[in-house]
């Protein structure tokens, strides 16, 4: 919260398959981001929590805590709220971009995706502080407040 | 010759038939050795022929042997009756004897010779039988000659004498006869002579000089039309003839008709006559008119009665059913024709036919002895009777009534017989219908039955198959998944490579990356399409129907593709109505197919030009895309397969165009998605235009 526009941006990369989640993280260190790393939803929400990212790649097919879960629970804590979710799926089947829009995700980004086209929908996220991310943030504060 | 002698003295001085006969006999025996002969005669006015003299036979078998003339079968009789000879010889068995007379010869062996002869007035004559064998000397045959000529002469003599006598007493009375007959009689000769005529002719045919002129007159007159009423005709024609013949009475002058009955007599004596015979007929005539009348008069009523009576018979006979009237003690009074066939005979019945109709008329006469016996009006009852034609059962129902005269006493049954047969065929045929169909009812609903657990047993195999689908499309999902997410790492690092993220490359190993990162994208694109495809199958691409402008999607779609229009240096021109509606469709889908129609136009052109254009047909309420190009084209026999899974036309060089061959098939299941339809035409060398039809208002 206290953090105002990192010169390197903190990008928390949810992935179960060590192979992908390593090659996205060395090529968004060499793209310029920091990287943080989790292998299921729980994982996630732990480190979303404890870092506060600026930004969350969520593969949606998780152990543990699948990633609509996951953004579920993002969503709903104010702590989180505001932070983006990128859902990154393998699955292709129709309704699954629908399905992450309603668990919160705010862009969704289909695999195979070249590690140049990840940042390129990374840099656009980020890029829009006022889009949808900032009005699921307030809709997310207000329930927070509701709750407090 | 001495024998002879004696025999032709002795005859000179016998005259009577016996003497003559036993001289003869015994002359035979003596002169000829002839052991038995016998000698018969038949005396006038007898009618049998008797024994007047035998030789060598008992005298009391030949006095008691008596031929009767009236035995026509006897072998005597028509030895004498034909005048003719006749040998019978001696006869052993029971069969010979049969053919033979009996005789006093009894089994001997004898000849029978006839003699005699037929006068006008009497009849003698008689037979000689003598014993012997079948060959006749010349003695013997000289003897019978003799023998005959001799009784010929005696009996001839002795009937001449008998009927000179006779005839004179038969001429009186002959003509006492004819004169007692009221009706003039006449014989006249040849030429019209009156030859002979009773009393009655006499009057109208003869008158003396002393007689009136106006009565000689009439005379003549009658004569005249006498002799012209039996001229040439009569005489010619044999037998008798009749006529009519107009006279004048000569005692008053008035007219006598009479009927002339003329038979033309040949006598050797007299030569030919004619017998005429008058009947006087003039009151007859009148009589005969009258009663003509009536005759006539009652041939009317009769044919009036008959005619009645035939329409009558006609109507109950054209009545099918039997109908019996009887009478009041039980007799059949009439029937018709179907009646006549169960209760008479027919003319040629067999035995077996006469019991069924015996048969038939007890069941019906005790049918009617009831009806007669009960008080009731009427009745209806069952008799079983039987077809005399055919010996089948006929039960017939039988309806009697009875007709009462005024004062209400029983005049006749009238019985009306229905065949039954008919109703009981019917009845039992319809059992047999009914059989048959409860038989087709089980039978269908067995089949029924069957048929509903066969479609149990399919919907079950449906299910399991539709399950099995699911199946293979969600593993085939899950593949994909699967092969994307070690492809997605092999894709990413091969770029960093390429980048230079680790470290700047030597040209040979950036080329040999890019053909790494080639033919992963080409994996990449075929499971995509495999993946589409299995999508669409298990119904897992769901439709999302917007409006949109189909300028705005060719647009987007060209800019799309802008990299390599640039790279073909195609020229690629849009020709789109500007009035176009927007269209009602799924947009990624429409934009799917015309990617990848559009990506072939420049795959397969190399020079030339690629044009979409739009039209819309208000009628068939349809909006068709054309992506032209002209390019390489498809020969007509392969124009289908293209839309064929796996389909590439160019099997040997691959790579030459790359591709899956999963594309134009995606577009038609697409196509088809939207209701719409995909279609080429194409000519080799010429180019190839896709036309993409789809409804305007989207699927419903």
């Amino acid at each position: 919260m206290n953090k105002t526009k990192p010169e390197r941006p903190c990008v928390l990369l949810v992935d179960d398959y060590p192979d992908a989640r390593e090659m996205y993280s060395e090529y968004l260190q060499y793209s310029g981001f920091d990287v943080i790393e989790a292998g299921n939803g729980i994982e996630a929400l732990q480190q979303a929590i404890e870092r506060e990212p600026d930004i969350i790649l969520m593969d949606l097919s998780l152990p543990v805590m699948d990633g609509w879960e996951a953004t579920r629970r993002l969503k709903a804590d104010r702590r989180t709220a505001r932070i983006p979710v990128v859902a990154l799926t393998g699955h292709a089947l129709a309704g699954i971009s629908e399905g992450a829009r309603r668990a919160g995700c705010d862009a969704f980004v289909t695999k195979p995706c070249l590690p140049e086209d990840l940042v390129k929908e990374i840099r656009k996220v980020l890029e829009q502080p006022s889009s949808s991310t900032s009005k699921k943030t307030r809709r997310s504060g207000k329930y927070a407040k509701t709750n407090g | 010759m001495t024998a002879r002698l004696r025999l032709l003295e002795g005859y000179l001085s016998r005259t009577e038939v016996a003497d003559a006969a036993q001289y003869g006999l015994q002359w035979l025996g003596e002169a000829l050795g002839v052991r038995q002969s016998l000698c018969l005669i038949k005396p006038s006015a007898e009618s049998s022929l008797f024994t007047v003299a035998s030789h060598g036979f008992a005298s009391s078998t030949t006095s008691s042997f008596v031929v009767s003339l009236e035995d026509w079968g006897n072998p005597l009789v028509h030895a004498l009756n034909t005048r003719r000879e006749a040998y019978y010889p001696s006869s052993h068995t029971a069969a010979d004897r049969r053919r033979r007379p009996s005789t006093p010869f009894e089994d001997a062996a004898f000849h029978v010779l006839p003699f005699g002869s037929v006068s006008f007035s009497d009849e003698t004559f008689g037979l000689l039988l003598y014993g012997g064998g079948a060959q006749t000397s010349t003695e013997l045959r000289w003897f019978t000659s003799i023998f005959a000529q001799k009784l010929d002469q005696i009996l001839r003599q002795h009937t001449l004498a008998e009927g000179d006598r006779r005839q004179g007493r038969e001429r009186s009375l002959l003509y006492s006869i004819i004169n007692a007959v009221t009706d003039p009689i006449l014989l006249t000769d040849t030429e019209g002579r009156l030859l002979i005529a009773n009393a009655r002719a006499l009057t109208l045919f003869t008158a003396g000089e002393e007689e009136s002129e106006g009565r000689r007159g009439a005379v003549r007159m009658n004569n005249m039309l006498l002799s012209s009423a039996l001229s040439s005709k009569a005489i010619e024609e044999t037998g008798a003839t009749r006529r009519e013949l107009l006279l004048v009475n000569p005692v008053d002058g008035s007219d006598l008709l009479f009927e002339l009955l003329s038979t033309v007599t040949e006598d050797s004596r007299h030569g030919t006559g004619v017998v005429s015979i008058l009947r006087n007929v003039s009151d007859l005539r009148r009589a005969s008119e009258e009663i003509e009348e009536n005759y006539r008069k009652l041939r009317l009523a009769e044919a009036q009665a008959r005619a009645e009576s035939d329409r009558l018979n006609l109507i109950i006979d054209s009545v099918a059913d039997p109908i019996v009237v009887t009478d009041a003690s039980g007799e059949t009074s009439l029937m018709n024709e179907p009646a006549e066939r169960l209760f008479t005979l027919p003319s040629l019945a067999s035995s077996i036919e006469q019991r069924w109709v015996q048969a038939n008329d007890a069941h019906f006469s005790s049918f009617i002895a009831g009806m007669l016996v009960s008080a009731d009006r009427r009745r209806v009852g069952e008799i079983g009777l039987v077809d005399p034609r055919t010996g089948e059962n006929m039960p017939v129902e039988a309806i009697a009534g009875k007709i009462l005269s005024d004062h209400g006493e029983l005049t006749a049954v009238v019985t009306i017989l229905h065949d039954r047969r008919e109703a009981i065929e019917k009845a039992t045929l319809y059992e047999q219908l009914k059989q048959a169909s409860d038989e087709l009812e089980r039978k269908i609903q067995a089949a029924t039955a069957d048929i509903a657990q066969q479609n149990e047993l399919l919907r079950r195999q449906a299910i399991e198959l539709e399950q099995a689908s699911q199946l293979k499309s969600q593993f085939l999902a899950n593949m994909s998944h699967e092969f994307r997410t070690p492809l997605n790492a092999m894709l990413g690092y091969t770029s960093m490579l390429l980048q230079g993220v680790a470290g700047p490359l030597q040209p040979p190993a950036r080329r040999q990356l890019g053909r790494v990162e080639s033919n992963g994208r080409h994996l990449l694109t075929i499971i995509n399409e495999i993946l589409d495809i299995s999508r669409i199958e298990a119904g897992r691409m769901p439709l999302q129907i917007s409006s949109f402008r189909i300028s705005d999607l060719v647009a987007e779609v060209k800019s799309e593709l802008e990299p390599i229009i640039l790279r073909s240096r195609l020229a690629v021109t849009l020709d789109l109505p500007k009035d176009l509606k927007p269209l009602s469709s799924d947009r990624q889908k429409m934009k799917q197919i015309l990617l990848n129609l559009l990506s072939n136009a420049l795959k397969f052109t190399h020079d030339g030009s690629v044009t979409i254009s739009a039209r819309r047909d208000p009628v068939e309420r349809t909006v068709t895309l054309l992506v032209a190009d002209t390019g390489i084209g498809i020969a007509a026999g392969d124009q289908q397969k293209i839309f064929e899974d796996f389909r590439q036309l160019d099997n040997s060089p691959t790579r030459l165009y790359g591709g899956t061959g999963l594309g134009l098939s995606i577009c038609r299941r697409l196509a088809q998605m939207l209701g719409g339809r995909i279609a080429v035409q194409s000519q080799v060398g010429k180019g190839s235009t896709f036309i993409l039809t789809l409804p305007a208002q989207g699927r419903k």
